[in-house]
Formats: structure tokens, C-alpha cells, sequence
């Protein structure tokens, strides 16, 4: 520990005059002997060689600390030469030489070593690196190393810090600085006006380091870092509650989504339909299979998938509507047992045809990860446009059945099919469109589950009982009712889960159903008139 | 008259030689493959029946055993567990399959265990399990606890010096016997009460968001904090993108998985994963040639660049291979004959080393601990020094610490108790 200290004590000083070093390079030999003894090391001695290649200042030295975490610094086992990998799939891997950046080609896995990285290197690596990025240019990599830093700031550091923070002109960046130094000064010399700058600190470490104070033996410190805990816990309990509410109304909204076709099907037209689960899964195909067609765009694979999605399912609902419900009209219990020999048909058909195995869907940049809106509350992102996207999808739907012809026959058909027809409406093809439109909605659905789940043949089973239970929840025929029951049903779920475990929620939630429909048979919002004695 | 008897002569020597020589060395050895084509497990199962398909080729081009073919006889149990059980039984009654590759989770394993006893058939176990089970008529060629979550709760507590520990699973008999051993080892090992959490999730969890928030909360109370993981199948990629959105990275608090391979990461972008753990007694990354022999063989036979290797896969190549060397040394495929001769049969592995058969029916396994690459593959940390022998009944259950397993003569039990000195003190462990 000693060693490795003083030696990340030199490193120090040796990065903040990184600048005046840059064109510094050693000589190739020198060079291949440091990363052979790299390659060489246990775990625990190439902590020093780590912090070694470092100090020798060369230009290079960030190049393979950086390949080296991100574990694609390696040796040709038969030339003993050092090189980067470029690229690490199959059996012949693309690599370039560590010491001139010379592309080399494919070269066979058998005849590569990499060099192996664990994650107490790993993080070793990132204060190093993070370090260096102090003085970078770019203010967004300035925050996020002056981030990284709480917690892992050392004694050298945290001398220069004042200076660095006095330079430093972003505001959040300088912050962060003083923050980090906070924590180690209550951590390490029990500084009792530390404890006031952390106070209100939303950072785990930050916490860490208050709960050691309040363990101290000096009264005054302890009392001082309690007091800061409290205001902090407060604090936590508000951000802890808004966090169970996103996370409630983005499964609420998955919910929604996956319901929201079947309350057209089921609630509106009657029909029992057991595949509609597999349907949701041909859009998650269909965003799988646009990704395939447009490699490297998945986001514009994604936003044309919706589209594309609909449809398919849509298409594919029509095809089942033709072939199987039609014939099977008034007679839901044949409707229940045929659409559920559809469905596994389809399963079936997905993993002979495509795989058994999941695919894998990619996640475009713009939805991955989490805005931050404190160090205690990040709301991630895929969910949110989840819940965004299940809003427009019921808006959407709610236009087309209020304001458009479609909308308005539908409604008639549904009311009173005998005398829709006898106006001169075609009530078979109102069904196919009906039809033809929950299952597209179904579709829509997928290509925002592949962004949450596994998309596999499975994926449909998943969400059938879920979309069935908030339909019959939210009143059948109402598309509020299952736009309401699916973001409760949610959110109780949510809230439950915590404290009772997700089986035993899940349980708590059917049982609390199974009640309600007891009280009322027809759901939250029960249609009325005439048309629901039908 | 004499033409008459000579055309019946010559019939019956050509009927004589027919049967002869079907009855001699051209009688195929017949081997079952039980593992869902169809259904949930469709997803991990299959790969496993391509698997046994290429080694029996493999075996064949080298001239099979003893002079005799191999023939495979596949059936769907489609991920039905009383299919299983009826399978088993087609596969040995009808089909009189000398020898059975398959099954992948424990509950389809307990349902073939009694035909395959009553039958006295064979049958290879690939995938890691529970243990508190040995039968003598199963072999099981993946890992017992204590060759899988054991080392990897050692190197979890020594290594990165974890005191804080979650140990979440799928809420079935795999996840809550290995969480109840596992809470046993921790306690034993000084961990207090409140530094373990535990939770269960249904099959194919999708909603990891209050789960994963309560593991962050969990991991906050400023001591080194891990998650044991024996969450199954596909509520996997949920967790972990989960992990990855809520911004928990492997360095703030790491999750070693005893359930997730190559196969699994297949299915997902590894990037955000990088650092995660994972527990296996092999890897595709391993650097070995024999490994490398065995990618090369796998991706010829499927016809697909980027198709992986994984731990079962491995496993079935053990036994696979310690079936060959076993009727090789009994020189018959007579079960009970086959029984015998394999126990003490030692073959290579895949990381460069070899797997022996021990008389519990377990095997010896190097145990890897791996962490997750950008490119889906695993790269080794940490291994034991030698082979690990599998262990039926776990050293940290009740009930089950007493017992042994000895399938020779002349103790030839299952479940012996030491202390009682009788056989058959079998507790029902996994069930309490």
C-alpha cells in the first residue's frame, strides 16, 4: 500500500505536468520491456506497473492505459509483439501494434494473449485517468472525472485541489471538486466544516463518509455529521417517493401498451383473442429485423420499425381474423382455445424460422442511460420515452375511434350490428379493420418492449395474463378505463413490490382484482346503455 | 424336388447371415437426447442437442465405439416437466436407448429421475444444480455448490473484500437451496444478519426498476457491497440494463451470476456490463488448444461465424466423452457393467486439464471466475488452483452435512449417513 501510494504520489505530479510532457516518448525497447512486464505481473503487481507505465511520461502511456481497461491491450503469443485490438469478434481478431499504431490485420485468437484487467484495476485505472482528464479542455470530461473523483481522492490530490478548484471556471465542475475534497477531508482528518459542505449532498460517498463521522469520538464532529444526515435523509425520502412513482407509471405505461390493442379486440369487438401476445412479439421482431436491414443506424431502424410494425401485426391480425375468429364468431370458448393453438403456432414457427435463441435488439444512444436530476433521483431514459410513446399511442387511438369515420362505424357496429348493417355499413369490413387495427397497436407495443425486454419467442406469454387483467380491470369497451387500470395497476405494484417482494406483489395485485371484479363485475368504468346488455 | 430344397437352403444361410451379421458389430449404440426442441427452455436446451449431434458425428468419422455406430434418437420434451418423464420412458422402453444426454432444470431432472431408476438406465446431467441429490443411475457432469457458488463467494469476500452481500434468484428450488447454503456459509463465515438481503423474483421478471433501486440503496451504507445472482433465463437482460440505466457499474457493486454464459449475453449489448461476474467451470475465452479445437468443430458444424460455446456445452463434452472411455474399458454397453467401469474414468476438459469421475457421480471441475466483455465474452480473473470434486450433499445444510455418496462396492449408496452408519438417511433438504 505504502509503495503503491508514493508511487501514485509521483504519477500525480507527473500528470498535472502532462501538458509540458506530451511529446515525451521512450524508446521502443524500454517501452516493450514496461508492457512486458505488464503482461507478466500478478493482479496485484501490476497495480505498480500500471502506475509505472504512467510516470514514464510517454505520449502514449493514456493510449494503452486506455486500451488496457478496456481489456484490449494483448501480445502476438509467437512474436512477443504488443498490440491493440480493434476489433474482438469470432476467431480472427483485428489489431493494430501498441508501440507505432500500425494496423496489422487479422490475426487468430489462438495466437493473441490479452492482458488481463480486473475491476480493482479497472478502477485503479479511471482515478488515474480521471486525473489526467482535470485538465483536459472539454468541460463535459472535466465533470465527469471531478465525479469520479469523490471517494477516491489521496493525500497528494487533495493539496492540489484548492488550486484547481480557484482555476477552475464551470461552476458544476468546481463543485464537484470541492465536494470530493469535503469527503476526504471528513473521512480522513474528521474536518468538522468538511461535514457543513456535504450537508444536503445527495453522493453515496458523501453519506459513506458522514456515517464514519457520526461513528468518530469527537462529540462535536459526530453531532455535526448526525445532524447533516438528518437533513440528508429527508431529502432522500422525497427524491425515494418520486423515484416509486416514475417507476409505477412506466410499468403502468407498459401495461397500457400492451393492453391498449387488446381493449380494441377484446373490449370493443368481443373477440377473445389469446394470440395477441404473439402479435406484440412480431413488433419486437420486426424492430430486430430493420436493425438487421440497416446495420449501425439503430435508431433510425427503431423510429422505422414503428411503422413497420404496425404493419406486420396488423397484417398478421388480419390473416388470423380471415382464417380462424371469423368462423368462430359468437362462440367464444372454440375463439379462446383456437387463437391459443394460434398462438403457439406462432411461437413455434418464430423459433424454427428465426431462433430459439433471444435476438439482440440495440438500443439507440439517444435512449440509453438516465437523466440526472440529483445524485440520488435519475429517471432512465428508455422508460420515459416508453411512457411518452404509450401517451401518443393512446391519443392516437382515441382520435381515430372519436373523430374519423372508421371511429364512428366501429362504434355503430359494435352498438348494434343488425342495424349498422341495414344503414348501408359494411360490417365485415368494419371487423377486418378493427381487427386489422388493434393488432397493429399490438405490434406498436413490441417495438417498444424490445427496448425493455428480451425479444424471444417467449415474449408474447409474458404480457398476455398482464393485458387480459387490466382490460377486464378498466372496464371492458373503455379505452380510458384501460388507460386508468393500467397506470394504477402499476403503480400499486410498484409500491407494493419494496416492501413485499415481487411474487408476493404480483399475488396482491390479482387477489385485490379478483376482489374488485366481485364488487364490480363490469370494471371501473362500466359501459352503459343498451349496447352493454349485448 | 432338389432344386426346391436347394433354394430353401440357400435362403435360411442368406436369412442366417443377415441376422448374423445385424447381431455382430453393426448393431448401432443408440444414444437419447432429452432436451426441450420447443418451449421456454427451447432457448438454452437446443444448443445443447446440436451439441451431442456433432460429438456422436465426430465419434462416428473416428469409428465409433468398440466398432459399433452411434446412433442418436432425439425426442421434444417440450419444456413440459411430465413430458420429460414420459420421454424418458419412450426413450428407454421402446427405443432401449443404451444411454441419455439431457435435461437442463432441476424440476424436469426429479421428474426422469424415477423412470430412469426403474428402467436402470443412464442418464448425463449437464448443468449446474443444488446438489442434495445422487442417484445410481445419473451422472452429473455440471457443477454441484460447492464448485460453482462457494468459490465464488470465497473470491467475492477475499479478493474484493465484500461484506455486504444480495443474493437474488428466481423464486424456485435451484435459487432458494443454493441461497439457503450460501446464507449458511456467510453466517458461518461472521457476516451478520443485516448484511445479507435476499430476494426472489418470478420466472421471467421484467420490472427490475424498484428491485435494482432498493440493491443501490442496499449497497450504500459505505461497506464493499456484491449480488450473488441466481436470477435464470431471460429475466436476465431486464436486471442488467436495468443495472446499467440506473448507472451501477461493476466497480460500485459488482454481481457475480451463476446462471449467465455466452449463450445469454448473446442476447444483449455487453457494453454497459463490463466488469459484471459470472461463475462457470468453463469459458469460450478460455486459451487452451483443445478449446480452441472445440470452437473451430462447433462453428464448422453449426455454419455460423458467431455462434458461441458455454458451460453445459462443455459438460455434455465430458460426458460424452467419459461414456465413450467407460463401455471402451467395460467393453460392453451393459448399464450396470458401464456404471462400474466409469467411476475413477478420467478425460480432458477444455481448459487444458482433465475431469475425473468421482464414486458420488459428480465430477472434478477448475472453477473460473470471469468478468463480462464489450464483445459478450468472458475474460478469467480468478480460478482455483486445482479441480474442485462435486460435492451431492452440501457441508452447510442441516440434514445434509452427515451424508455421503459412494456408488461402489461394497457401500453403494446414494446418501449415507456417517453418523447414523445406515444408508438411506436422505433428508429431504431441498424441499423444506
Amino acid at each position: 500500500m505504502g509503495i503503491s501510494r508514493s508511487l501514485s504520489q509521483l504519477l500525480l505530479i507527473c500528470c498535472l505536468l502532462w501538458p509540458a510532457l506530451a511529446s515525451a516518448q521512450v524508446e521502443d525497447s524500454e517501452a516493450q520491456q514496461l508492457l512486458t512486464t505488464l503482461a507478466d505481473a500478478s493482479f496485484v503487481e501490476k497495480r505498480q506497473v500500471v502506475n509505472r507505465i504512467a510516470d514514464s511520461g510517454d505520449e502514449r502511456a493514456r493510449y494503452w492505459l486506455e486500451s488496457f481497461a478496456a481489456n484490449k491491450l494483448g501480445r502476438i503469443e509467437s512474436s512477443g509483439q504488443f498490440i491493440v485490438i480493434l476489433e474482438n469478434r469470432g476467431r480472427d481478431w483485428t489489431v493494430e501494434n501498441a508501440l507505432t499504431r500500425e494496423n496489422l490485420g487479422e490475426v487468430s485468437r489462438r495466437d493473441l494473449d490479452t492482458i488481463r484487467v480486473n475491476n480493482a484495476l479497472r478502477t485503479e485505472l479511471e482515478s488515474i485517468l480521471s486525473v489526467i482528464d482535470l485538465k483536459s479542455p472539454d468541460q463535459d470530461q472535466r465533470l465527469t472525472a471531478a465525479r469520479a473523483l469523490k471517494g477516491s481522492v489521496d493525500d497528494t490530490l487533495a493539496e492540489r485541489l484548492p488550486e484547481l478548484i480557484a482555476a477552475e471556471d464551470s461552476e458544476s465542475v468546481s463543485e464537484a471538486l470541492t465536494e470530493a475534497l469535503a469527503i476526504y477531508r471528513v473521512e480522513e482528518q474528521g474536518d468538522i466544516k468538511a461535514v457543513d459542505t456535504l450537508s444536503g449532498s445527495l453522493n453515496s460517498e458523501a453519506r459513506a463518509a458522514l456515517q464514519q463521522a457520526m461513528r468518530s469520538d469527537d462529540e462535536a464532529l459526530a453531532e455535526a455529521a448526525a445532524s447533516a444526515m438528518d437533513s440528508i435523509e429527508q431529502k432522500l425520502k422525497l427524491n425515494r417517493a418520486a423515484e416509486t412513482l416514475y417507476f409505477g407509471l412506466s410499468l403502468g405505461s407498459v401495461l397500457v401498451l400492451a393492453a391498449i390493442g387488446l381493449a380494441i379486440t377484446f373490449g370493443v369487438m368481443g373477440v377473445i383473442n389469446m394470440a395477441h401476445g404473439e402479435l406484440i412479439m412480431l413488433g419486437a421482431y420486426t424492430t430486430w429485423g430493420m436493425q438487421q436491414l440497416l446495420p449501425g443506424q439503430p435508431g433510425l431502424a427503431l423510429v422505422l420499425s414503428i411503422p413497420a410494425g404496425f404493419l406486420v401485426a396488423a397484417l398478421a391480425g388480419i390473416a388470423i381474423e380471415r382464417t380462424v375468429i371469423q368462423h368462430l364468431k359468437g362462440r367464444p370458448l372454440e375463439t379462446l382455445l383456437a387463437t391459443f393453438g394460434v398462438s403457439l403456432i406462432l411461437q413455434q414457427l418464430v423459433r424454427t424460422v428465426i431462433s430459439p435463441l433471444n435476438r439482440t435488439v440495440i438500443t439507440p444512444e439517444w435512449m440509453s442511460g438516465s437523466v440526472m436530476i440529483n445524485e440520488a433521483l435519475s429517471l432512465t431514459l428508455n422508460r420515459m420515452y416508453v411512457i411518452g410513446f404509450a401517451l401518443v399511442v393512446f391519443a392516437g387511438l382515441m382520435l381515430i375511434m372519436r373523430k374519423t369515420r372508421l371511429g364512428l362505424e366501429v362504434r355503430a357496429v359494435t352498438q348494434n350490428r343488425a342495424m349498422a348493417r341495414s344503414m348501408g355499413i359494411k360490417a365485415t369490413k368494419v371487423d377486418i379493420m378493427t381487427f386489422g387495427l388493434g393488432s397493429g397497436v399490438a405490434g406498436l407495443a413490441g417495438v417498444a418492449l424490445s427496448q425493455i425486454t428480451n425479444v424471444g419467442p417467449n415474449l408474447g406469454q409474458n404480457y398476455i395474463i398482464d393485458s387480459f387483467m387490466v382490460v377486464v380491470f378498466g372496464g371492458v369497451g373503455n379505452l380510458w378505463g384501460t388507460l386508468l387500470a393500467g397506470l394504477s395497476l402499476g403503480t400499486i405494484n410498484q409500491l407494493l413490490e419494496p416492501w413485499a417482494g415481487a411474487v408476493l406483489a404480483k399475488i396482491i395485485v390479482l387477489v385485490f382484482i379478483i376482489l374488485f371484479i366481485q364488487k364490480r363485475p363490469k370494471g371501473l368504468f362500466p359501459q352503459k346503455g343498451r349496447a352493454a346488455e349485448g | 424336388m432338389s432344386l426346391k430344397k436347394h433354394v430353401k437352403l440357400g435362403l435360411s444361410a442368406l436369412a442366417l447371415s443377415i441376422s448374423f451379421n445385424s447381431l455382430a458389430a453393426e448393431d448401432p449404440i443408440k444414444v437419447g437426447i432429452l432436451h426441450s426442441l420447443s418451449g421456454t427452455m427451447a432457448i438454452s436446451e437446443s444448443t445443447l442437442k446440436d451439441t451431442m449431434l456433432m460429438l456422436i458425428e465426430k465419434q462416428n468419422e473416428a469409428g465409433g465405439i468398440l466398432g459399433r455406430q452411434l446412433e442418436p434418437v432425439v425426442v421434444d420434451p417440450a419444456s413440459n416437466w411430465p413430458l420429460f418423464a414420459e420421454k424418458a420412458r419412450e426413450l428407454l422402453a421402446q427405443e432401449k436407448v443404451d444411454v441419455i444426454f439431457g435435461n437442463w432444470t432441476s424440476v424436469s431432472r426429479k421428474s426422469v429421475l424415477p423412470v430412469v431408476e426403474e428402467l436402470n438406465g443412464l442418464l448425463f446431467y449437464p448443468v449446474q444444480y443444488e446438489g442434495e441429490e445422487s442417484s445410481e443411475n445419473v451422472f452429473y457432469t455440471g457443477a454441484a455448490p460447492n464448485q460453482q457458488a462457494i468459490p465464488a463467494v470465497n473470491y467475492l469476500m477475499n479478493e474484493i473484500g465484500v461484506e455486504r452481500w444480495v443474493l437474488a434468484g428466481t423464486d424456485y428450488v435451484y435459487p432458494r437451496t443454493t441461497n439457503k447454503i450460501l446464507e449458511t456459509y456467510l453466517k458461518d463465515k461472521g457476516v451478520a444478519a443485516e448484511d445479507i438481503m435476499i430476494n426472489y423474483t418470478p420466472f421471467g421478471h421484467s420490472n427490475w426498476q424498484s428491485i435494482v433501486s432498493d440493491i443501490k440503496q442496499f449497497g450504500s451504507a459505505g461497506k464493499k457491497t456484491a449480488v450473488v445472482s441466481t436470477i435464470n433465463g431471460d429475466a436476465n437482460v431486464p436486471f442488467y440494463r436495468e443495472l446499467a440505466n440506473q448507472g451501477i457499474d461493476a466497480a460500485d457493486i459488482p454481481v457475480v451470476a451463476f446462471s449467465v454464459g455466452e449463450q445469454e449475453l448473446s442476447g444483449i449489448d455487453t457494453a454497459p456490463l463490463v466488469g459484471h461476474l459470472a461463475a462457470w467451470n468453463y469459458f469460450m475465452s478460455v486459451e487452451s488448444d483443445a478449446n480452441y479445437d472445440f470452437i473451430d468443430a462447433w462453428i464448422e458444424y453449426k455454419g455460423d461465424e458467431t455462434v458461441v460455446t458455454n458451460d453445459p456445452m462443455e459438460a455434455h463434452y465430458i460426458g460424452f466423452n467419459m461414456y465413450v472411455e467407460a463401455v471402451k474399458k467395460a467393453g460392453t454397453t451393459d448399464v450396470d457393467a458401464v456404471k462400474d467401469a466409469i467411476i475413477g474414468v478420467s478425460v480432458p476438459n477444455l481448459t487444458g486439464g482433465f475431469a475425473t469421475m468421482m464414486p458420488n457421480h459428480h465430477i472434478t471441475k477448475p472453477v473460473l471466475i470471469g468478468e463480462i466483455q464489450d464483445n459478450g465474452q468472458f475474460s478469467v480473473v480468478w480460478e482455483t488452483a486445482s479441480t474442485v470434486a462435486g460435492d451431492a450433499w452440501s457441508d452447510f445444510l442441516p440434514g445434509s452435512r452427515d451424508l455421503i455418496s459412494d456408488w461402489r462396492k461394497p457401500l453403494f449408496c446414494g446418501n449415507f449417513n456417517v453418523v447414523a452408519g445406515t444408508c438411506g438417511g436422505a433428508a429431504k433438504v431441498a424441499a423444506e
